[in-house]
């Protein structure tokens, strides 16, 4: 870092912080910081500024293991807004042009000075938010790993029966996989009838009904018979609304109805046992 | 004062929560399962085809009243090719998708009031009202 700005930010080291604090906690009221608790937003803001203010004397390399690091890592899994550390940032900048800009003569003016400034918080400005976003992507991509873990099993519950539990809004990449798992299942567990079970389903519209349509569709080419099942009755009228037809899909209310037709089908049935 | 939600499709994502945001609406207005259910696959189907056909757009959900009746009005913008034949695609089961043709046939009987209008490449507007009975 440039050594000329660096003994100015020392040097007004104070002003700096206290016109930064000055600034931020001003901004305090209309984000999300609403609900943290005094104490702990001026520790941090504190903590803050003087982190800000070390990393005038390092070199980028330095930066990248920083402390800075550390607290921005801190503040991401309490949850802080990305908004405090790019207006904090923000303000930083201001204080620092505006304090040394009135206190230094020579200083007046100069663009090169002003540069200089610039490239000092950008660079830390990119380095937090390639932070937060990065730990963004990362528990975003993490949760879609676990939802696609849960998203559509088959369960082979009788010899030849399997059920396959629907949860959760149904999009196309969803869909793909009710088919895949759907077919490679009925092949693995040789199953002759399969039940595909969508209490859990939000909503059917036509694109999940078509889903559905194709699924079975299938499943009765590999020589299967799809029973549907769990149909809620908001659901029914919905798709009696919608006008899809469905005539040519057995259908059951639940899915105790459609174990009994399956067991039927397969030429057995559940009897109980006299003692 | 009127309650507004404004929701931006550009990816399936936008589907899910424009039909959230009805739902949330639907209840507050008071509207039973059924009536919420109806209402949120209409949106669905909305939502879908701006997603489908246009890419991107916005779902507006409001509280509609008129002459003592309260009810949601769902208005559905996109800036797309616009549609060719309206008539045609009110038709149940006519499609350009490969999908069932029954989207906005269906919208229109789930919903009590119903409006189209679009503009070749210029885009659709599709209004749609419930009422509260």
């Amino acid at each position: 870092m440039n050594s000329v700005i660096k003994d100015m930010v020392l040097e007004h080291k104070e002003d700096i912080t206290d016109s930064w604090l000055k600034e931020i906690s001003k901004f305090r009221s209309d984000d999300m910081l609403q609900n943290i608790s005094d104490k702990m937003y001026e520790n941090t803001n504190l903590e803050f500024v003087n982190i800000l203010i070390l990393t005038v004397q390092k070199t980028n390399e330095e930066l990248e293991h920083d402390e800075l690091i550390q607290f921005v890592e801190k503040l991401i899994q309490i949850g802080w807004p990305l908004n405090y550390i790019t207006r904090g940032l923000q303000e930083f900048r201001k204080a620092c042009v505006e304090i040394i800009s009135n206190r230094e003569e020579n200083s007046h003016n100069n663009l090169e000075f002003f540069k200089k400034i610039e490239d000092w918080i950008d660079d830390i400005v990119n380095l937090l938010v390639t932070q937060y976003s990065g730990s963004w992507e990362n528990t975003v991509f993490l949760q879609k790993m676990a939802l696609k873990e849960l998203s559509a099993p088959l369960i082979p519950v009788f010899e030849n029966i399997s059920v396959m539990p629907l949860i959760g809004t149904i999009d196309t990449e969803r869909a793909k996989l009710i088919m895949e798992n759907l077919l490679e299942g009925v092949i693995e567990h040789r199953s002759q009838v399969v039940l595909i079970d969508i209490t859990g389903v939000p909503v059917v519209d036509t694109m999940v009904a078509h889903h559905i349509i194709q699924a079975s569709e299938a499943v009765r080419l590999v020589g299967a018979k799809c029973i549907l099942v769990g149909i809620r009755p908001e659901i029914a009228q919905t798709i009696v609304n919608l006008g899809i037809d469905l005539g040519k899909f057995p259908t059951k209310s639940t899915l105790k109805k459609g174990i009994e037709s399956a067991l039927e089908l397969t030429q057995r049935e559940i009897v109980e046992l006299k003692k | 004062m009127q309650v507004q939600t404004h929701v931006d499709i550009h990816s399936e994502w936008g589907i899910v929560a424009a039909r959230q945001a009805g739902r949330k609406l639907a209840r507050e207005i008071g509207f039973g399962s059924v009536d919420q259910a109806r209402i949120t696959t209409a949106i669905s189907e909305l939502a879908r085809n701006i997603y489908l056909y246009a890419n991107k757009g916005q779902i507006q959900i409001e509280e509609a009243t008129s002459a003592g009746k309260r009810g949601i009005k769902i208005i559905a913008t996109d800036q797309g090719p616009g549609i060719k034949e309206i008539r045609r695609v009110m038709e149940d089961g006519f499609t350009t998708s490969g999908g069932l043709g029954a989207g906005l046939p269906g919208v229109k009987r789930l919903m009590d009031d119903f409006d189209i209008d679009s503009e070749l490449k210029v885009g659709t507007t599709i209004t749609a009202i419930k009422w509260l009975r």
